[in-house]
């Protein structure tokens, strides 16, 4: 350390910023930084990856194995013969949906570890977009659900599901999946920088979890008592998973499309307001 | 006459009803090092966090290389690089991959990324480490990757806080090598520091602050002007003895529980001796003697009539300001 002085090789000067701010034109750099950085996180540390991934199959297993059966016999139109293969065609696009949930939990709980870290406060004093340093959380979880959903749905396919769609319907089953899984990423970032903990950093997102039970995830809405069957039919869950289940089943699609869409829009707008407002506030220590 | 690279006038900030900072003025002229001094909980923390645009201040108004930090956060944030006090290092990356994350962020390009890289993990021994996560990493290293992640691109203003806190001796020196080359190339430092060792070894300009005030501000010899030298500490078997010493030397204090004696001293060897040898030519047996050059305890007892350790809660400044 003794050369420190002489040898040091002229630092570069920090790039000219562009009129009208350093945001407007590195926001898309700087949030591929941030999701090269998320993602180098995944591969690293791959455990909370793996949680996404087990939960779902876990329960898949266990409502087509176990419940599937009783289940699939009270579907509309189900016999008590091929009870347990019609429960699981009705089943799978709840699974999915719940696949997606429950990588909010996964996403909150690394933010919330994020803020604690001196990094944050660094990033904060830099020169660089405060959306990007989200933006690269929801892009790397975003990334990460979807792999979960393939995952999942290979286990759906190895166990018979046997879904009726086109190319056309899968690309569309692919974009869908893909939004809801931004929009449920977006919310993810706000909830863990609203948790006070790491700890607590995946308590709120337990909430997404059980949507789609509450939906028509499980069983038809139309089972539900009255009082039920309003809140399942206008959550957001019910109009993702008919859309899925429309797309790969071929169900008849309605609205379901369009509610779905619009539900996340309200999202994604909700998430990004939330957790743009708490990062001012919440990454000093 | 230059802007002054850093301008706080007559800042003010609480958290809830603790009052931090209590109409801090200062200035650092470009190109110098300034050395915040003070205890913990003495606002040094928050004077950063305000410089580097990550707090807000209640009141008065703040600059940094000659941008606003209420109203120009983002031309602050260009200009300066900030090494906070917890180490401010992706923990889940390799040393290497942490520059090249800094190195993407300053938009340098792939090439000129790498480049910097490497060059930076050679400048701050870190070479061999590069490749390995930081969990591997000692406490130094992590401080050195950290300033070096500060210094991908040459920043006109620099904040380190607490540099040194925690490392050992060698770390330290490693470290103050660091600053001091900074400052060779015309980069503005301040730096806050519980030592005054380190800011009389760093700084151009000492500011001492205390319950969120500066109460000195002055070169380092300026100061030490205004501290009283070391003293000897004197310990005796017994009490008899311990009245024994107090008739024969001009003491500054007097400790009848520790049996102990405090004299006055300049620190050198002919002055020791000359308070042995009278102690001993009049049989007068000492138990134990330590040697205390001037710390920050002095400069803050010098300073503020309270010690640094009891400063805060003693201070009438800030239980005024406690009250308001």
């Amino acid at each position: 350390m003794t050369a420190l002085t002489d040898t040091r090789p002229p630092a570069p000067g920090p790039a000219p910023i562009p009129p009208g701010g350093p945001h407007s034109s590195h926001v898309l750099a700087d949030s591929a930084t941030m999701l090269r950085r998320n993602l180098l996180h995944l591969i690293r540390y791959p455990g909370l990856s793996v949680f996404t991934i087990l939960g779902p199959v876990v329960m898949l297993l266990l409502f087509v194995f176990v419940f599937g059966g009783t289940l699939g016999a009270g579907l509309p139109g189900g016999g008590p013969s091929d009870g347990r293969e019609a429960y699981l065609a009705y089943v799978m696009p709840g699974i999915l949906a719940i696949t997606i949930a429950g990588s909010a939990g996964g996403i909150a709980t690394t933010v919330a570890m994020d803020m604690t870290e001196g990094i944050t406060a660094r990033f904060r004093s830099m020169a660089i977009s405060r959306a990007a340093v989200l933006a690269g959380h929801v892009l790397g979880n975003t990334i990460q659900a979807l792999i979960a959903v393939v995952l999942v749905l290979g286990v759906g396919l190895a166990i018979g599901f046997r879904p009726t769609a086109g190319p056309a319907e899968w690309l569309a089953a692919a974009g869908i999946l893909t939004l809801i899984a931004f929009a449920i990423s977006w919310l993810g970032v706000a909830m863990g920088m609203q948790a006070r903990s790491v700890e607590t950093a995946s308590n709120l997102p337990l909430v997404l979890l059980f949507l789609p039970f509450l939906g028509s995830g499980f069983v038809p809405t139309d089972s539900m008592p009255g009082w039920l069957q309003g809140f399942a039919q206008y959550q957001p869950f019910t109009p993702f998973i008919e859309t899925i289940r429309a797309l790969l089943l071929g169900t008849p699609l309605g609205s379901s499309a369009l509610w779905a869409i619009g539900w996340c829009v309200v999202l994604i707008v909700v998430g990004y307001a939330w957790a743009r407002a708490l990062y001012e506030r919440r990454s000093v220590r | 006459m230059t802007t002054p690279a850093i301008r706080l006038d007559r800042i003010r900030k609480s958290y809830g009803t603790q009052l931090v900072l209590d109409d801090v003025d200062l200035t650092v002229p470009a190109g110098t090092v300034t050395a915040l001094l003070g205890p913990n909980g003495a606002g040094k923390t928050t004077t950063v966090h305000i410089l580097s645009t990550l707090v807000r201040a209640d009141a008065g108004s703040a600059s940094v290389a000659g941008c606003d930090v209420a109203h120009d956060p983002e031309g602050v944030r260009a200009a300066i690089g900030l090494t906070g006090q917890f180490s401010a290092v992706d923990t889940l990356l390799t040393g290497e991959e942490n520059l090249l994350l800094m190195a993407r962020l300053r938009h340098l390009g792939a090439r000129r990324a790498k480049a910097r890289a490497a060059g930076l993990l050679e400048q701050f021994d870190l070479a061999d480490a590069a490749k390995k996560p930081l969990s591997t990493y000692s406490g130094g290293m992590r401080r050195r990757l950290d300033l070096a992640m500060t210094l991908v691109t040459a920043p006109r203003v620099i904040f380190l806080d607490e540099p040194t806190t925690g490392l050992d001796p060698r770390s330290r020196h490693t470290m103050w090598e660091i600053v001091r080359g900074l400052v060779a190339e015309g980069t503005t430092v301040l730096l806050t520091t519980q030592y005054l060792d380190e800011a009389d070894e760093l700084a151009d300009r000492i500011a001492v602050l205390d319950g969120g005030r500066i109460v000195a501000e002055g070169t380092p010899d300026e100061l030490k002007r205004r501290i009283p030298g070391g003293h000897l500490e004197l310990r005796f078997a017994d009490a008899a003895l311990l009245d024994a010493g107090a008739r024969l030397l001009e003491t500054a204090g007097r400790d009848d529980t520790a049996l102990a004696l405090t004299v006055p001293s300049d620190g050198g060897v002919a002055g020791l001796r000359g308070v042995l040898n009278r102690l001993a030519d009049a049989d007068v047996a000492v138990l134990d003697v330590s040697i205390h050059t001037p710390d920050l305890d002095d400069v803050f007892f010098a300073l503020t009539g309270s010690t640094a350790t009891a400063g805060r809660a003693g201070s009438p400044d800030d239980q005024e300001g406690t009250a308001s």
